[in-house]
């Protein structure tokens, strides 16, 4: 047992903070705050860099690694607040051509919830949606077909331009969202649903906790700075309590979610979702206090953190349904 | 990343399952949780059992008289023995999670064959006698004074909620040596044998209604110079070894516990219909991640020390951990005080009977978020010292 990143998924995780440091830093942020993209020429950039091709096999040109890889650039991803359909990208990959190199992109739409949400529905050349196949679903009596759908799930295909949609304004910048009304359910593809919504929860985890640990070192960095009473904030107890619980969030989140990429398992990766949504969530709460009115400022970037975790924290598993999986999960 | 284990660890696994499965029916049942002369009895008979299947001391060094085994080995122990239902280090706590460890790293070939394989075979047991009445969160202001006089320190002074002081054999115990030089700097860390004249122990009755800690009253105990592990002064470095020990290793075993204690809880509640209530059950369902992911954080903490010594890093030194036992005590401290809470909410009524088993855990759990430092003070280090924020006035 080595729970500890190698050499090569450092170096990974590393690379994955420069290359998004250099093609999307704070002015390149506020720019998305105005435009939320997904930007197309860094897109292509990022597919060159394998960013959507990574757990594709090296035969077909992908870059052959797995899901603790997508783990840990999917982290780095959330810490820069990089907009654009994310998750569904590197999920589907390997589904939709031209998605593996950046050149196309793909939105991931959750069909089974009110209202069907879409993020980037301007930004996504295609929709796939996915119904059915949640756990501890499938308990639909009388139709047999009914319920077996319930269970493996089913997935369609579209064209973005064919898919109707209603204006939604959504409470994160960087995340454009649109309600769809009339789910397309022409064009079935050959998905595995359940792991696809599994992926799909650890991913969006993965980026929460990305979030969570920037916002920590964003409320440390101001508390070493900021001067109130002749003395840096962080010298005051109340700040250095509020930091210490964000770090620790982060660490259990941390935890959590790397362990679950590597079991894989649905109560795993549940419980992950559920600490990464707490730690994003608090950890942006807690970083915009240490930041005092500063924080409430639309210029600040924390409220940029908070809108998107609050967002990610009702994608692939909200924290009632997951608590009461989890629940029953005790007495299996 | 890797969570598996390698077919050493997983061959450890089976035999000492093996083992378990052999001794444990033939065990005696546990003393009454107040009976500490009982409970000493009980808990040196098990840690000798261990001794001689060849698990006693299993992560400490072979020199130390360990048997030189890795962490994961040591998580695999604590993982299977609490599985099994095996009976807690108990009464052994202190020798064999802190006091020995850190004769292990800081003690003299002398001291170690003194110490060490007493406490291994379960015949002595120590206690810690750090904190005073005037002195808790702000250790460094302790005023037990040691005079040098020959060969031996005269010590006089009192300590406070001396764990397991009545049945200890041995005391780590610190004591000022130099009261002009500055706090931090005059202080040395000394082993009183507590049978020696003039130490007084007065059992403290607790909020559960035992006597787990003690005062113990200082008056003239003459204790040998070769009693002092380190330099002279030089004893506040060696306690943070001893603390580090504390706070890094010390709970490890107790997550599995809470995690076994959640799932009966889980089967209680749907036994006595508390389980149709949708709050109580998701209660219960964030704790399973909760559990679940300090499991996780041992798991990362445990691989992070192991890597140390590779890296040179400042964990490796000795295997003392590092700061990551100050993040786990935090959080762990106040989940199992939400365990115990909810445990209470499953037990309605049954939550006022003091005999009940997990209402005892639920009185204890209220000391996690005290002993070995309040949350208040881990706070403090891990912002200090994880985070770099300036120390406070
Ligand atoms: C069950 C149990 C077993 C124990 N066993 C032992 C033992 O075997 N040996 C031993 O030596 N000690 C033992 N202790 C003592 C324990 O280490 C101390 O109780 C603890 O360190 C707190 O010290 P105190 O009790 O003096 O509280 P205080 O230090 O007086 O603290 C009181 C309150 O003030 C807060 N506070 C104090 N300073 C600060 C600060 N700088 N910033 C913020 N808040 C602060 C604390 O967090 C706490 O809430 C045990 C305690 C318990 C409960």
């Amino acid at each position: 047992m080595d729970f500890q990143l190698t050499d090569e998924q450092r170096a990974l995780k590393d690379g994955t903070r420069e290359l998004l440091a250099g093609r999307f830093g704070r002015d390149r942020l506020r720019a998305a705050v105005e435009d939320p993209g997904p930007d197309r020429a860094l897109w292509r950039e990022l597919g060159a860099a394998g960013f959507f091709a990574l757990r594709l096999p090296e035969k077909g040109g992908g870059v052959g690694l797995g899901l603790p890889e997508a783990v840990l650039v999917l982290e780095e991803a959330g810490r820069a607040l990089l907009p654009g359909p994310l998750v569904a990208c590197q999920l589907l990959a390997g589904v939709v051509d031209g998605v593996a190199t950046g050149e196309k992109t793909v939105g991931l739409c959750e069909g089974a919830r009110e209202p069907v949400l879409w993020e980037h529905p301007a930004g996504c050349d295609e929709l796939i949606l996915v119904e059915g196949g949640e756990e501890g679903g499938g308990e639909v009596e009388g139709d047999e077909e009914e319920g077996a759908r319930e269970r493996t799930g089913g997935a369609y295909r579209s064209a973005s331009d064919r898919v109707s949609c209603a204006p939604f304004a959504s409470v994160d910048p960087l995340t454009p969202l649109a309600r769809v009304l009339d789910l397309p359910r022409t064009d079935p593809v050959a998905l595995d649903v359940p792991r696809l919504r599994r992926e799909a929860a650890l991913l969006t985890a993965a980026q929460q906790l990305g979030s969570a640990v920037r916002t920590v070192e964003m409320a440390a960095g101001h508390a070493r700075e900021r001067e109130q009473f002749g003395a840096p904030i962080g010298s005051f107890q109340a700040v250095k309590q509020l930091c210490a619980q964000m770090l620790v969030r982060a660490e259990m989140a941390r935890s959590a979610v790397y362990a679950a990429s590597i079991t894989e398992s649905v109560l795993d990766i549940t419980g992950a979702k559920l600490l990464a949504d707490e730690a994003a969530v608090r950890n942006a709460r807690d970083c915009l206090q240490v930041h005092g009115g500063m924080g409430f400022t639309w210029e600040a970037d924390v409220h940029l953190h908070l809108k998107r975790a609050w967002l990610r924290a009702e994608c692939w598993g909200a924290a009632g349904e997951a608590e009461e999986l989890l629940a029953a999960g005790l007495i299996a | 990343m890797d969570l598996t284990c390698t077919p050493e660890e997983e061959e450890f696994r089976a035999r000492l399952r093996r083992w378990l499965g052999e001794v444990l029916p033939r065990l005696p049942a546990p003393p009454a949780a107040t009976d500490w002369p009982g409970r000493r009895a009980y808990d040196t008979a098990w840690q000798r059992m261990l001794y001689d299947a060849g698990y006693a001391g299993l992560h400490w060094p072979r020199d130390a008289g360990g048997q030189g085994a890795t962490p994961a080995q040591h998580l695999i122990f604590l993982e299977e023995t609490e599985r099994a239902g095996a009976p807690y280090v108990g009464a052994n706590f202190v020798g064999l999670l802190h006091a020995g460890p850190t004769l292990a790293a800081e003690g003299t070939a002398e001291q170690r064959a003194r110490w060490l394989p007493p406490i291994l075979r379960g015949e002595e047991i120590w206690c810690q006698g750090f904190s005073e009445p005037d002195a808790g969160s702000d250790l460094a202001a302790l005023r037990t004074r040691a005079v040098r006089d020959g060969d031996t320190y005269v010590i006089n002074g009192a300590k406070i909620w001396t764990s397991h002081a009545e049945v200890a054999d041995w005391c780590e115990l610190l004591v000022r040596t130099d009261p002009a030089a500055p706090k931090h700097r005059g202080i040395s860390w000394l082993a009183m044998p507590m049978d020696a004249p003039g130490v007084t122990v007065r059992p403290l009755r607790t909020l559960a209604g035992s006597t787990e800690f003690a005062e113990v009253f200082l008056d003239d105990v003459r204790v040998p110079a070769g009693n002092r592990v380190g330099a002279e002064n030089d004893g506040w470095r060696v306690t943070m070894v001893t603390l580090s020990f504390e706070r890094g290793t010390a709970f490890v075993g107790e997550v599995v516990a809470c995690r076994r204690v959640l799932g009966a809880l889980a089967r209680a509640a749907r036994a006595n219909g508390r389980w149709d209530d949708a709050v109580l059950r998701r209660r219960l369902g964030r704790l399973h991640a909760e559990f679940t992911a300090l499991w996780r954080l041992t798991q990362w903490n445990v691989s992070e020390a192991m890597r140390a010594p590779a890296r040179g890093g400042q964990r490796g030194s000795g295997g003392v951990p590092g700061t990551g036992g100050s993040v786990f005590k935090l959080r762990y401290s106040h989940a199992r005080q939400e365990l115990y809470d909810t445990a209470a909410e499953v037990l309605g009524a049954g939550a006022l009977d003091a005999d009940h088993e997990w209402v005892a855990d639920r009185l204890s759990s209220l000391s996690y978020t005290i002993a070995a430092g309040t949350s208040q003070i881990q706070q403090n280090i891990v912002a200090e010292r994880i985070l770099g924020l300036p120390k406070g006035r």
